[in-house]
């Protein structure tokens, strides 16, 4: 895609510029768009080879391939702890890194309202190329639409991941068995919590961060243990509570869990109780569930803790033998209750 | 967290449970009504109905505004939304109230009508600040507690000079619906009941004497902690056993004899009572609900679309949400509890509200049903 300087008459007016209908039109706009602002920031040798898809070089042999995709349409587009872009980024690394694989490259697509700035729209994808950069990840391929204004809220980002993992590494969701352990890798509910304080009409001032990062690193770390991991999961939408859920139904078994060994963040805490939200439904995007048999249990809790990303994991229960996989909790008080899935939406546009 | 971990202590709520479980006499069954669905959550999203004995039996009651909703009132207000192109504000609780012809608000939104959730009343007035040339309905539900903000956004829009804005008021009273439980004589025996927490800030906790002298009923007003719960359930237990009927205040840091001057008087400027208001399973019951006054009654939406005419609908024959509020009925005896009703497909509005009796236990409790049938 290399272009003498002269090709476009005018430099893209990143600071006071925004995406008009010809940024999506395949002309002239479009291509400088994309070169200015994507294929600059984005920049590896897949996509510099400017075609219209990326030539891929083979993966180890015994590996298997690993695919995931997933659309962000957060909003509001920045919140405390990251934006749109990382979140595109860590969302789909983390969707690969939950098949125990390690995630090699990106596709991003873009759907941008017409009238979004041009600047906000750098930050969003410089904040992608930095987030693929420390996870290691290329973005390789890409796109961009652009839908009248008033038919997209700002830019949706949809992003696609390949990576591979090694021969005989299958967590999956239907590999829980009773007996096995529970592990957390940290506090639960900063994310959600971070987007509702800045939400319209609910603003509110609390130093809570989105935990949004690429979690790949952490389960290499895990696996590295010779742990066998029956299944690993990361607790976006729905929270804690209806990932577990999903495992129980997939797997049929039952869970028990204990209230107090759940770590939450006190301003998480706090926040979650003058809403009045359960912080067991709100979203993460930088955590994980793991559960193995308990006698792999201690050694993989302490290579999670090892981690910088699991230095708060804990061990939250016990799969239990139940034909109505329901998950249960001991609660703080003393009691017990159960822990059902997430009715309706707690929060839309979290992700 | 500061003022709430105190209350949710596991060492003290295990004295709580040892002391309640000392007080209950085999030899009796206690049937203790928690008025409030704040209450009815509270039990169970802590656990604390596995920790009292079995013979101490709570009892669900209509305290839970949108259970208590007919579904006249919300197709009162998809109406408004859908033929009269208004924005309609609800408290998030309602959207998902089963209505006519499969109907709620949040599947009206979907069909188009501009249906939006709120969290304050104050966002309302916002809403209508910000779109001058639509009309801006807020659907304003609950008992005394939610009242006194209704009040206040209605005052407000007088003092702004708002043109657009208008209340569909659906407000209930607590006092009519106790009386109508303990009179109606299909009810359930009631050994006592456990007061509301919110509803007593504002009203203050002498109003109860009445209920406590004539049906003979103890009361204790408690707060929404489960350990005011468990102190409350206690008191109770002691003021049977002692054959009294008083009125008695576990949640003495927000509640006062008198209650709330301030918000009673703000809310008596702006609301009158109604002749009669219809509940859900309790039916049309007289001097229950409120209605904006005639001084204000520009704000009033029933006055605004006065081609609006309210008509009761009859509920699903096979819901038994009024036996349930009632007391009557506990969720898993209705057929289509967790089968054709659950909380993703409500037919019910117990179901709806995380306070409502049939949603609390379906989401929290429904693991009991198993253990019974299992032993």
């Amino acid at each position: 895609m290399k272009k003498s300087k002269s090709f476009y008459v005018r430099p893209l007016d990143i600071n006071h510029g925004r995406v008009d209908m010809s940024h999506g039109s395949g002309g002239r706009a479009s291509a400088q768009l994309i070169e200015t602002l994507f294929a600059t920031a984005f920049d590896n040798e897949y996509l510099r080879q400017g075609n219209d898809g990326a030539t891929l070089p083979s993966i180890p042999e015994s590996c298997k391939l690993v695919m995931s995709t997933d659309a962000h349409v957060v909003s509001p587009l920045f919140f405390p702890g990251g934006d749109i872009g990382c979140l595109a980024v860590h969302g789909t690394v983390n969707d690969v890194a939950m098949m125990g694989a390690t995630p090699l490259w990106l596709s991003a697509s873009f759907i941008l309202e017409e009238g979004f700035p041009l600047s906000d729209l750098q930050r969003i994808v410089s904040s992608m190329a930095q987030a693929a950069n420390e996870a290691g990840v290329s973005i390789v391929c890409g796109d961009t639409k652009v839908v009248e204004r008033g038919k997209g809220d700002g830019v949706y980002i949809s992003t696609t991941g390949v990576g591979y993992v090694a021969e005989g590494v299958a967590p999956s969701g239907d590999g829980a068995r009773a007996g096995d352990a529970i592990l957390l890798s940290g506090s639960i509910g900063d994310h959600g919590m971070a987007i509702m304080s800045q939400r319209e009409g609910l603003q509110f001032e609390a130093d809570i961060f989105s935990d949004t990062s690429a979690l790949h690193g952490l389960v290499a770390a895990m696996l590295v243990t010779g742990a066998n991991i029956h299944v690993l999961r990361d607790p976006t939408r729905g929270g804690l509570a209806t990932t577990l859920n999903e495992i129980a139904q997939q797997s049929a078994v039952g869970m028990m869990i204990d209230e107090g060994s759940i770590p939450v963040n006190s301003t998480v805490a706090a926040a979650c109780e003058f809403l009045g939200l359960d912080p067991l439904y709100v979203a993460n995007e930088g955590k994980l569930v793991a559960i193995c048999a308990e006698s792999d249990a201690p050694q993989l809790l302490a290579a999670m803790q090892a981690h910088p990303l699991g230095r708060a994991a804990a061990r939250i229960g016990q799969v239990v033998k139940d034909e109505s996989s329901f998950v249960q909790m001991k609660t703080k008080l003393g009691g017990q209750r159960m822990v059902d899935w997430l009715t309706g939406e707690q929060l839309p546009r979290i992700c | 967290m500061k003022y709430v971990d105190e209350f949710r202590d596991a060492a003290l709520a295990k004295n709580l449970a040892t002391s309640i479980a000392l007080e209950a006499k085999a030899s009796r069954h206690y049937r203790l009504m928690e008025f409030c669905g704040g209450h009815t959550h509270a039990l169970s999203r802590y656990g604390v109905l596995g920790m009292l004995p079995s013979n101490v039996q709570m009892i669900h009651g209509p305290g839970c505004p949108v259970c208590v909703l007919p579904i006249g009132r919300i197709d009162f207000a998809i109406r408004l939304a859908l033929e009269y192109n208004v924005i309609l504000c609800s408290y998030g609780d309602c959207l998902r109230v089963p209505a006519s012809n499969n109907l709620s608000l949040l599947k009206a939104k979907a069909q188009g009508a501009d249906v939006r959730m709120v969290y304050s009343a104050l966002d309302a007035i916002k809403i209508a600040h910000n779109n001058p040339m639509r009309q801006v309905v807020f659907f304003a539900i609950g008992f005394e507690t939610t009242t006194p903000p209704t009040a206040s956004i209605i005052k407000q829009a007088r003092a702004v000079g708002l043109k657009n804005f208008s209340v569909l008021c659906n407000h209930v009273l607590t006092l009519p619906a106790m009386e109508a439980i303990l009179s109606q004589p299909s009810s359930v025996p009631l050994d006592g009941f456990v007061g509301p927490a919110h509803v007593s800030t504002v009203i203050g906790s002498a109003p109860y004497l009445s209920i406590a002298q004539r049906f003979h009923q103890p009361v204790v007003i408690a707060g929404f902690e489960p350990l005011d719960m468990m102190q409350a359930i206690l008191m109770l237990l002691r003021q049977v056993n002692a054959g009294c009927a008083k009125v008695e205040n576990e949640f003495t840091r927000a509640v006062t004899p008198q209650g709330n001057l301030k918000a009673q008087a703000l809310v008596n400027e702006v609301f009158e009572v109604r002749d009669a208001f219809e509940w859900r399973g309790l039916g049309v019951l007289p001097a229950s609900g409120l209605k904006i006054r005639r001084e204000f009654i520009e704000f009033d939406a029933e006055a605004r679309f006065p081609d609006l005419i309210y008509s009761s609908v009859p509920d699903n024959k096979a819901c038994e949400c009024g036996a349930i509020l009632r007391g009557e009925k506990r969720p898993q005896e209705c057929k289509i509890f967790g089968t054709v009703c659950t909380p993703d497909n409500p037919v019910g509005s117990c179901m709806v509200s995380s306070e409502g009796a049939c949603a609390a236990h379906y989401t929290y409790g429904r693991y009991q049903i198993q253990e019974t049938a299992n032993h």
